[in-house]
């Protein structure tokens, strides 16, 4: 029994020893009983001898004697041999006084994360035994040589290069939100542990990949020794703090919680091997339990003479002792169960992130045990890092069985929890969601990045099976990649929107459906709802009851839950004027503001939109502008960056190649169809490559151009009277030549780049802007959804009438019919009752009359 | 012949000889030579017919870790477990510690050194399977056939049964739940007994043993309301399985249909271990704290109800059809290609058949047949391409028009499920397969089905009301079925869209409310004046014979390759330019793409596997009938408004 049960990979290892133990034959023997004598308790009948955890501490000592205020020979080594291996402090060491005392003081707490499976001690014996006179002697001469039983990990080294590590660590770049607001170029951890010593929360957060930069072997200990190393860390951590600090007072000692092990990443990927391991893993909790109090430590009295006495929990169960060892009356001790300690402990189940699951399987869960302050820190939904100790327990073998199953249960000790989606709330990047990219990956898109048709590749790549539209891909293909995001909230303007909005309209059975799901299935974060179905609640968040908890909680919907991806939003004419409401604030600001059951927040919402909308006569009306043809306000349509029309082009040259194209699907094999177009997975990471690390900016050459593109555009419309352009399309023109500058992998906006955002912002504008009176572009059609054309001729007919108002002399009232007559008499157009109310309304405007009922009465 | 069988009866010797042999040799790769012998036996010509299966024979007649085999559905994935692959083992007379093998096995042997040094620890995944969900009831019976001839061909070992007893005995379960069935069921029963002496011989010389072998399957469907077997289909029976996977378990996906041959294990320790909980000792037990009594119950299941089976082999089913040879492929090509030649003759005659169902509608037989040899082949990007959803509109208003017309499809396909679209069906079914954390589990929805399931929708049951939120997101769920062929899983913080491959026929009054690839307005010819009668009369005329010529004639169609020269692909194109030209309204290129799909169902159909001219024309000529229908029935439409 005395062997690491959890183990079973037949890696045979102790926990911590003492090195320092003099004796190589039976160490554990005297102090044991020592321990026994003092407590005049029933220690044989204790399962198991107990344990070293103190000798962890002994090196301690020597080494660092001034910390200690009693010599070390005066305080019995096992005088706190009780906690598991890695506790300096159990309960009862706390009660008696623990050689941690002697550090001002502040009690150890126990780390149930690393040692809820006890071991039986072990002796090293890996190499020579160490010299007889005790630990200081020892420490001097073996120290280099003594490692802890069963691994490599030297505790006094390890603690020296750990020290060494928080003294001297400086990481300049670190952009961490952990680290905001500390000097990057003084060491980060003597800044945190400063912080410690101000806030008084001990807990040290460190991250693994620190560790590794600065020391790789120190790293290498740390993954695959955790149970070992971390409790050296704690004293390391410990003697320093108090070294510095001597007169703070924490609740209990500093523990250090490192996270951002490399190990493993997936829980796909956890196999036997990582058993007893430090990793990390990434998931989304979708169960806790209710607290769990764990007894640590049960404490009994015996009915007959009152001894009390108190036995560890070991491996989950309690040795009960049958005689007490006092009057030796047997089966006499009963357990008393509010002087037993108990430390608080949490099942948690999380589940694989939908993003690391492959197609077609269900996701897998893991158990985790969150254990003291670890305990409801998080609630099912989050998404969140964990750091841990990776278990694996054997079943039960039942007494009465002579035959168990051959399974383990596995599950993780928690050490640490970082939240991603915290994050995605506070607004900053996006750092926690990078996806590792192998070497290869990274050279595979880089070389295709180099191929100078690369833009034409990506685009061609993108939902093959639809035909043609190639403009209208190469704008989605911008949408994905995005622009930059730009903060000017110094300036007082907040974020600046980084995502393009796409737009397509057409007749119906154009493939807008299919380009849509195409986009929602490449895209992670990518959501997809049809405007009929959907009403403003489903787009933005809802409270709702949760049946567990009984609380109110926000549901977040289609926008937040796209937010960094791509809302794709179908049949956008078919949504209700309310809903389409919610969208100008999140197409513009990017945010969502919500008010409701007393919830009053503003959830991040920097979402493109990609929607797809029908003509209101189910067939385009080419007579019409898009306006007319889609109903949509135009204080929305402006919001969209780009704006396709899908029209069937009903020419022979374009059916034929739609025919050959549409039936090659339905003949050519897989792999024909495979080679001919870039593999969906690489799509896929190009994109998020691009996405994650390359920043353009623009450079001066490419603003220049912008400007006179820009100057252009408004010149166009100048000439006739028309704006063509405002700086809202100068906004959308950046964001599509950054956008590109991405898609070739360029940290920089060139001209060529906006070269292309300039065609195909025309391209867009040629199709849904243009006149259908004059043939002329006219962004107002977009902008104040009336072109120019129709707004001159709105006050020309106003002119007139105000003419022909004036030539009737003094007439004060007019009737409504009689005048319209006048006017058409007059004009040699067509006058319509709605340009003569418009023009009516034009004159009201300028207080020259007014109408009411059938009368029109002038003014002054 | 029972020393030659001791590969079935007793596998686990055979892996423990060949795990004993490589003690010495620590490279020996004895484990995937384990497997390639099983697969090497199972392979010898009719080897695998020997195996007792799961679905035919009820668990209590099947030998504890003998090899089975199962045809079933992979319904859940469960978290992969560590298992001990070698342990030490104490010998608790002589003392001695010996090395054993724990793969294929749910326990331990007695004295298990926990600590031993030697132990290796292994993983291993586990799923969940389900018979095949909406098998057909002429299943069995054909499956007993072919039982039938082989106990008298062969010498059966003792320890076999005569698996067609138990069959009728389900049989029997059967009538006595619904007895108006009993008589329907007569209906299609009679031929085939008649066609089968054999088989009825075997009846009436088993009827005695009938009385107490239908004890013990009531027994197990008492014990199974206890415990939910998450069958997606309700009503449905058949024993569950858990299957353990040793390897390349990343190969299976959800819903995969496959036989599986592996080591039936029913240790009663199992159940044991999981109803032995003792209160008390529960509380500060790691391991038992982990688990939910709810996960408890679904996880390790009573072994007795849910068996476990560790896997051998597994074969991926492209068809679940017990007529057609369910071996390789080369095999199966040769197959393929000699029913090629009656097929065009089988077709005629089954689209007389259909003919006749359809109350003399020759256009609409003639596109159910289409309809039921469809199937996605490929998906290119999102795009199923394949896919035929039929929506059947103008169905007889008469009672049980509809049901009975799904029966006859049920007896030609060889699985199925019949849906009516009422109010109450929609609002509570559940159709979309739900993550349950509590249990842990995927519970599974009706939609939940594998390849080429018929889905038989009976619109004309709907009526006037309210669909509430379940009813809605039931009916968004059958859109994306029809329209992308992949509908959304719940799993509560969010939905994942797990492809299918589901043959959908909506049979409706007017106008679907669903979408459908294409619609048929149907046009009786004959006016029987009792529908029920009419209908009846055809299924009992037809004869077992005919009925498999059918069954297997629409399984093979299925498989057939297909492929256009570039020549027809040339004309193609220029059939659609012209008519485009003519006018550009008539024809969209969502007409093109359904053209074409009728185009290579049609082909198909006639047992040709590349798109001839003709077959074009052909293509082009029934979807011009069924479009001027539609356009007739428009005009009616809008008079009657």
């Amino acid at each position: 029994m005395s062997s690491p049960a959890s183990t079973p990979g037949g890696r045979k290892r102790g926990r911590n020893t003492n090195p320092s133990t003099p004796s190589s034959e039976g160490p554990m023997s005297p102090p044991s009983q020592r321990r026994r004598g003092q407590d005049s308790s029933a220690g044989d009948l204790m399962p198991m001898p107990t344990s070293p955890a103190t000798d962890v501490l002994s090196p301690a000592g020597p080494q660092d004697n001034s910390l200690f205020s009693s010599p070390r020979p005066s305080v019995p080594p096992n005088e706190v041999d009780m906690s598991s291996p890695l506790m300096y402090g159990t309960p009862s060491s706390r009660v008696e006084g623990t050689p941690r005392s002697a550090v001002r003081g502040t009690p150890a707490r126990q780390r149930p994360d690393l040692g809820s499976v006890r071991k039986a001690p072990e002796v090293d014996l890996q190499s020579e035994p160490p010299s007889a006179d005790g630990p200081a002697a020892s420490e001097t001469n073996a120290g280099q040589r003594l490692v802890i039983w069963g691994t490599d990990v030297n505790v006094g080294t390890c603690k020296e290069k750990f020290q060494r590590f928080l003294q001297r660590f400086i990481d300049p770049t670190s952009s961490e939100d952990e680290n905001a607001g500390l000097d990057l170029n003084e060491p980060l951890y003597m800044q945190k542990l400063e912080e410690i010593s101000v806030v008084g929360d001990p807990v040290l957060n460190v991250s693994c990949l620190h560790v590794q930069s600065f020391d790789a072997e120190l790293y290498r200990q740390l993954i695959c020794y955790p149970q070992e190393v971390i409790p050296t860390f704690d004293m390391a951590v410990n003697e320093l703090f108090f070294e510095r600090f001597p007169d703070s007072i924490l609740e209990y000692q500093i523990q250090v919680r490192p996270y951002n092990a490399l190990k493993t990443r997936n829980m796909r990927s956890l196999n036997p091997e990582d058993i007893d391991q430090l990793i990390t893993i990434s998931g989304m909790v979708i169960r806790t339990s209710q607290l769990i109090p764990e007894m640590q430590e049960a404490f009994f009295q015996c009915q007959v003479c009152a001894f009390t006495t108190r036995v560890e929990v070991d491996r989950g169960r309690i040795a009960e002792p049958a005689v007490c060892r006092h009057c030796n009356t047997t089966h006499s001790l009963a357990l008393v169960h509010n002087r037993s300690v108990f430390s608080d402990k949490q099942m948690i189940k999380i589940q694989e992130s939908p993003e690391d699951m492959p197609a077609g399987q269900t996701p897998h869960t893991t158990i985790v045990y969150g254990h003291n302050d670890l305990v409801d820190k998080v609630q099912p939904g989050d998404r969140i890092n964990i750091t841990g100790v990776y278990r694996a327990v054997p079943m039960r073998a039942n007494p009465r069985q002579s035959s168990v199953k051959s399974v383990y249960k596995t599950h993780i000790d928690a050490i640490h929890f970082r939240k991603t989606d915290e994050k995605r709330l506070h607004g900053l990047d996006e750092d926690s969601e990078q996806k590792l990219f192998t070497e290869d990956r990274v050279q595979t898109l880089k070389e295709l990045a180099g191929k100078p048709d690369v833009y034409e590749r990506l685009s061609s790549a993108l939902a093959p099976s639809i035909y043609e539209h190639e403009d209208i891909k190469k704008g989605i293909l911008l949408q994905l990649f995005g622009g930059s995001r730009k903060d000017f909230s110094a300036t007082g303007r907040g974020n600046f929107r980084a995502d393009v909005n796409i737009l397509l309209c057409g007749d119906p059975g154009t493939s807008k459906s299919q380009l849509l799901q195409y986009v929602f299935n490449l895209v992670p974060r990518g959501q997809y709802t049809s405007g009929k179905g959907s009403s403003a609640v489903g787009l933005t968040a809802y409270v709702t009851k949760d049946p567990e908890t009984r609380q109110l909680v926000l549901q977040t919907g289609a926008l937040v839950l796209s937010d960094n991806g791509i809302c794709c939003i179908d049949e956008f004419d078919k949504m209700s004027d309310s809903t389409r409401s919610v969208l100008h604030e999140v197409m513009e600001q990017q945010t969502l503001s919500i008010a409701k059951a007393g919830i009053i927040c503003q959830l991040n919402a920097r979402t493109s939109v990609l929607a797809a909308a029908n003509p209101i006569e189910s067939q385009w009306n080419p007579k019409k502008t898009t306006i007319e043809n889609i109903q949509l306000p135009h204080t929305l349509l402006s919001r969209f960056d780009l704006i396709f029309l899908m029209l069937d082009p009903q020419d022979e040259a374009y059916d034929r190649r739609l025919a050959h194209h549409l039936v090659s699907l339905y003949y050519q094999s897989e792999e024909q169809i495979e080679e001919e177009f870039l593999d969906m997975a690489v799509l896929r990471d190009y994109i998020a490559y691009a996405r994650t690390y390359i920043n353009p900016r623009l450079s001066e050459e490419a603003s220049q151009t912008l400007i006179e593109a820009y100057v252009d555009m408004r010149k166009i419309g100048s000439g006739r009277g028309m704006v063509s352009a405002y700086p809202r399309q100068l906004e959308s023109l950046i964001r599509l030549a950054e956008a590109h500058a991405k898609v070739r992998f360029s940290e920089k906006v060139e001209n060529i780049d906006v070269e292309e955002a300039r065609r195909l912002h025309r391209e867009a504008l040629k199709q849904s802007a243009t006149d259908p009176r004059t043939g002329f572009v006219d962004i107002s059609i977009l902008t104040t959804g009336m072109s120019a054309t129709a707004r001159k001729r709105r006050e020309d007919i106003a002119q007139v009438l105000k003419k022909l108002i004036q030539s009737k002399g003094k007439t004060p009232a007019m009737k409504y019919q009689q005048l319209l007559d006048d006017l058409r008499g007059q004009s040699e157009t067509a006058i319509t009752k709605e340009l003569f109310d418009e023009a009516l309304r034009a004159l009201a405007d300028e207080d020259y009359l007014t109408v009411t009922g059938k009368t029109v009465r002038l003014l002054a | 012949m029972p020393s030659s069988h001791d590969w079935i009866n007793n596998p686990l010797g055979v892996v423990e000889g060949m795990f004993a042999a490589s003690q010495n040799n620590p490279n020996s790769g004895w484990e995937a030579k384990a497997v390639e012998f099983f697969k090497d036996h199972l392979n010898e010509k009719d080897a695998h017919t020997w195996v007792p299966s799961l679905n035919d024979v009820p668990l209590h007649y099947l030998k504890p870790n003998s090899l089975v085999k199962f045809r079933c559905l992979i319904q859940d994935m469960f978290d992969p477990e560590f298992y001990m692959g070698v342990y030490e083992a104490v010998n608790p007379s002589t003392r001695d510690k010996v090395l054993r093998c724990g793969k294929y096995k749910d326990v331990t042997e007695c004295g298990v050194d926990f600590n031993s040094k030697n132990t290796v620890t292994a993983e291993r995944q586990t799923f969940y399977c389900v018979p095949i969900p909406g098998e057909s009831p002429w299943f069995p019976l054909i499956l007993s056939h072919c039982y039938a001839g082989l106990s008298q061909a062969r010498d059966v070992p003792s320890t076999s049964y005569a698996p067609a007893r138990q069959k009728r005995s389900y049989e029997e379960d059967d009538d006595m739940d619904t007895q108006p069935q009993k008589q329907r069921d007569v209906g299609w029963i009679a031929p085939l007994l008649s066609a089968g002496p054999q088989t009825a011989s075997e009846h009436h010389g088993n009827g005695d043993c009938k009385r107490q072998e239908t004890e013990a399957p009531s027994s197990q469907v008492a014990s199974a309301s206890r415990v939910d077997l998450n069958f997606p289909l309700p009503g449905e029976k058949g024993p569950s399985c858990l299957l353990k996977v040793y390897e390349d378990w990343d190969g299976f996906k959800l819903n995969d249909a496959v036989e599986v041959f592996g080591i039936l294990s029913v240790s009663p320790a199992l159940s044991a271990l999981a109803d032995e909980k003792d209160a008390s000792s529960s509380l500060l037990d790691p391991a038992d704290s982990m688990e939910t009594a709810e996960e408890q119950r679904v996880h390790s299941p009573p072994a007795s109800l849910v068996p476990r089976l560790h896997m051998l082999y597994a074969k991926p089913l492209p068809h679940n059809n017990p007529l057609l040879p369910a071996a390789a492929c080369e095999q199966n090509s040769a197959y393929l290609s000699s029913t090629r030649s009656e097929m065009a003759t089988v077709r005629t005659e089954l689209l007389a058949y259909f003919t006749h169902i359809l109350l003399g509608d020759a256009l609409a037989a003639e596109y159910l047949i289409l309809h039921l040899i469809s199937n996605v082949y490929h998906r290119h990007d999102v795009l199923p391409l394949g896919k035929f959803t039929l929506n059947l509109s103008g169905c007889p208003t008469e009672a049980s028009y509809t049901e009975r017309f799904y029966q006859i499809i049920q007896q030609l396909v060889p699985s199925s499920y019949y849906l009516g679209m009422t109010l109450q069906n929609m609002n509570q079914m559940r159709l979309v397969p739900k993550k349950d954390y509590v249990a842990n589990r995927l519970v599974s929805g009706a939609l939940q089905l594998a390849r080429n399931t018929s889905l038989f929708l009976d619109e004309s049951r709907l009526e006037q009301g309210q669909l509430d939120t379940t009813g809605v997101r039931n009916v968004t769920a059958l859109g994306n079925v029809i329209s992308w062929q992949k509908f959304d899983y719940d799993f509560n913080y969010h939905q994942m869209g797990i492809p299918c491959n589901i043959n959908v026929l909506i049979a409706s009054e007017g106008r679907s409310l669903l979408p459908s690839d294409c619609r048929i307005h149907l046009q009786s010819q004959v006016a029987p004046s009792d529908v029920e009668e009419y209908l009846r009369s055809i299924h009992t005329q037809s004869q077992a014979s005919q009925l498999n010529k059918f069954r297997v004639y629409l399984s093979v169609a299925r498989l057939l390759d297909y492929s256009i020269s570039d020549e027809v692909t040339k004309s193609v194109e220029d059939d659609f330019v012209e008519m485009r030209k003519d006018d550009p309204q008539s024809i969209s290129a969502e007409d093109l793409h359904r053209m074409l799909v009728v185009a290579r169902l049609l082909s198909l159909s006639l047992g040709q596997t590349s798109l001839s001219r003709d077959g074009w024309l052909r293509a082009k000529h029934i979807e011009a009938l069924r479009r001027s229908r539609m356009e007739q029935h428009k005009c009616v439409n809008g008079n009657e408004q």
